[in-house]
């Protein structure tokens, strides 16, 4: 019996269209526009003026404060303007637009394809170059990296997880970086261990990638304390709490950490971009996207530099296919829909997903909720969805926190089980947001 | 025998009631909290919507406060207007200051025909949970979304979607100017504004801050920033800020020269008579 977590999950179908297709690098745009705000946390500073000239991987933006992330170009060329641009939500942010000259790297970035396997850095020097580069967590939840491997006084940590579980139908990327970058991945969580000072190492994969899980079992030989597991399939198993669940069998407090049992997880993507920025010295400026859908001719994974429109990205899939309903932004359960093709590729963009119009509505929704309590045995975190909806509709917002909403990851688990296709994320969202602003309030 | 036990019975239970009332008496004068009889005097004043329009918790916690206050300027209850106010400063023997009646405002005029749709929304039918999402489902990111957020906590029935333009639509009579609706909107669209004599009023119907171009494209009937309304005012009471102007209404003397003179028609006027057409004005100086 494969290992998975003992709580809800769902089976959305996988539909890996892009599983097959190996990583290409996608060409340069004309010009990319950089998002000073990639990350969770406090924006960056921009420390460039228009009419400067950059190369790939200079600092553009400075991480202001600890939960903050630096910004490098990812393009060599003149900055065009810091103007706002539109981002994916169709509200406008503030950013650097660059316009391509050449590919001129900065010095010191190590671009040869041989695997660097010394670690001669002491773990604060560690902690101080991933700082540097700006990485983040590229699952999508785009957390600085940095904060995560602080560990705090009084707490140790004996097991690094790493997430290579893709639980999303759709996306390919780090299943293609899991087949085409494992020693480059297997360096990186050893910096990661040593940063962390942990003993063990465990890759957690769903079963559904079975070449990976061979592959890396195969390679991990090489390396001592890293183990390769494989998961049952079951959405959302790549959430930070469930996959600790599903491999150590322990269970974060409500309102903890990880680090409070001991644990810290890691993805696959992260990871990889941590070898890139301690052992070669290149900042986070590119990652690779899952570009998919039914009716895309060529599904594919790219390496993109951080600030290529999304249309270039779907060029190069061979254009937009006719009859497009929606393109979304991420995973087709946590994704979300784009307002417009021309938002630039971010730190937390895993994939790019277009969905024919007859896919893109939810179902016509009924008119009330009938507690036959499906979403309740989705739920995997143990919260009762349909009750947290129905005090969201009615502001009872004071009635969500003992609820424990803030628990709430928003997977959406709870909307697609829904047999009347009830918006119940919407309004735990919402209620979520408003029992924030509560604690937040009182707090102060 | 039997006479006796009633007797007993009956005494002991008075005198176990007379020990009681006594007990409950001593301790009621000990902890005897005095309330000021003011209070219950002004809260039978007020309208007892409980709108939380004056900024406390309901009448009874404005009227605490009222009685409490040394200084009674600041407060006001927008549902019960200047009689109400009036009377309850005379509960507490103070002079009250008339304000002028306002009204709640949508500064939004983007009907389908002048904003067209880029995208449909399909989820929770609240603007609020909207908002979180994305900017709109048309290309103006600050207009109304129409989910009706601010209908649902108007408790005076005074604002409605318009099911022709899908915008709120305050009702003259019923608005209170409580302004709950200006605190449900998330998009900050609705706004406070004086009344104006026989509900005369003029204001910039849009809160867009784009740039001119941008805001035309997105909209119609969107202000463009383009500076003729604040050239055309006399009384100097329209600024644009962001590329949106704004009328001051301290300041408007209703003269209506910045309606005539906007291009896009984004400043609307409310209750006044309509005006006389061009022609009729020529065809009457030619024969006079």
């Amino acid at each position: 019996m494969l290992k998975t977590f003992p709580k809800g999950g769902v089976h959305p179908a996988e539909k890996k269209l892009s599983a097959s297709r190996p990583i290409e690098v996608l060409p340069l745009p004309e010009q990319v526009s950089i998002p000073i705000a990639q990350h969770i946390g406090t924006p960056a500073t921009p420390v460039v003026a228009k009419g400067d000239s950059v190369r790939v991987g200079q600092l553009i933006a400075k991480s202001n404060g600890f939960v903050s992330a630096n910004i490098h170009s990812s393009v060599s060329g003149v900055v065009e303007s810091l103007d706002p641009i539109l981002d994916s939500s169709g509200y406008k942010k503030p950013a650097i637009t660059i316009k391509i000259e050449g590919d001129e790297w900065m010095e010191g970035i190590d671009r040869t394809a041989d695997v660097k396997k010394e670690i001669s850095l002491s773990a604060e020097e560690l902690i101080v170059k991933i700082n540097e580069a700006g990485i983040v967590g590229l699952g999508g939840a785009t957390f600085p990296s940095h904060v995560k491997l602080a560990v705090p006084k009084g707490k140790k940590v004996d097991v690094l997880i790493i997430n290579g579980v893709e639980c999303e139908p759709y996306l390919t990327s780090d299943h293609r970086l899991m087949l085409e970058k494992a020693d480059e991945l297997m360096v990186g969580i050893m910096v990661l261990k040593k940063v962390l000072g942990a003993e063990r190492a465990l890759i957690g994969i769903e079963n559904n990638k079975r070449d990976a899980i061979a592959h890396l079992k195969n390679v991990s030989t090489g390396y001592p304390g890293i183990e390769v597991y494989p998961l049952r399939v079951k959405y959302p198993q790549g959430g930070e709490k469930q996959l600790i669940k599903a491999l150590i069998k322990r269970e974060v407090p409500s309102g903890g950490l990880p680090i409070d049992v001991g644990t810290v997880v890691h993805n696959v993507g992260t990871t990889l971009a941590v070898y890139e920025a301690v052992q070669k010295g290149k900042p986070l400026v590119e990652r690779i996207v899952t570009i998919t859908g039914k009716g895309v001719k060529n599904p594919g994974n790219y390496l993109v530099r951080i600030g290529t429109p999304i249309s270039k990205l779907i060029e190069a899939a061979g254009g937009l296919p006719e009859d497009v309903g929606k393109v979304v932004n991420g995973g087709p359960m946590m994704g979300k829909t784009i307002n417009s093709v021309e938002a630039p590729v971010t730190k937390g963009t895993s994939g790019v997903i277009l969905f024919p119009s007859k896919e893109s509505l939810r179902g016509e929704a009924q008119p009330s909720c009938i507690r036959c309590g499906k979403c309740v045995a989705a739920c995997p975190m143990g919260l009762e969805p349909y009750l947290l909806n129905q005090l969201a509709q009615r502001r009872l917002y004071d009635r969500m926190e003992p609820e424990r909403v803030v628990d709430c990851m928003e997977c959406g688990s709870c909307s697609f089980a829904c047999p009347a296709n009830l918006p119940l994320l919407d309004y735990i969202r919402l209620g979520k947001a408003e029992v924030f602003a509560m604690i937040r309030a009182r707090k102060s | 025998m039997s006479y006796s036990i009633i007797i007993s019975t009956v005494l002991m239970l008075s005198a176990l009631g007379v020990l009681a009332a006594v007990v409950l008496y001593l301790v009621a004068q000990k902890f005897k909290v005095y309330e000021d009889p003011r209070i219950d005097a002004v809260e039978a004043v007020l309208p007892g919507a409980n709108c939380g329009g004056c900024g406390y918790p309901g009448c009874r916690g404005f009227a605490e406060a009222f009685v409490k206050a040394d200084d009674i300027t600041d407060m006001f209850c927008p549902p019960g207007g200047n009689a109400v106010f009036a009377a309850a400063a005379k509960v507490v023997g103070k002079d009250a200051v008339a304000q002028d009646p306002m009204i709640a405002v949508v500064r939004c005029a983007g009907a389908p025909q002048h904003r067209p749709k880029t995208s449909v929304y399909n989820g929770a039918s609240s603007c609020k949970s909207a908002t979180t999402i994305f900017s709109g489902d048309t290309g103006c990111q600050f207009g109304c979304l129409g989910l009706g957020d601010c209908v649902e906590v108007c408790k005076f029935d005074a604002i409605h979607i318009d099911v022709a333009t899908g915008l709120p639509v305050v009702s003259e009579e019923n608005c209170t100017a409580c302004g709950a609706c200006i605190k449900a909107c998330p998009k900050s669209i609705i706004e406070l504004r004086k009344k104006g004599p026989k509900g005369k009023r003029i204001f910039v119907s849009c809160v867009n801050k784009d740039k001119g171009g941008i805001a035309k494209k997105s909209c119609a009937v969107a202000c463009i920033g383009c500076n003729l309304c604040v050239k055309a005012c006399p009384h100097d009471s329209i600024v644009i800020e962001n590329f949106l102007a704004y009328i001051d209404f301290n300041k408007c003397k209703l003269c209506r020269k910045c309606v005539e003179v906007c291009p896009t028609g984004a400043i609307l006027e409310a209750n006044f008579p309509p005006r006389k057409k061009k022609e009729e004005v020529e065809v009457g100086s030619e024969t006079a």
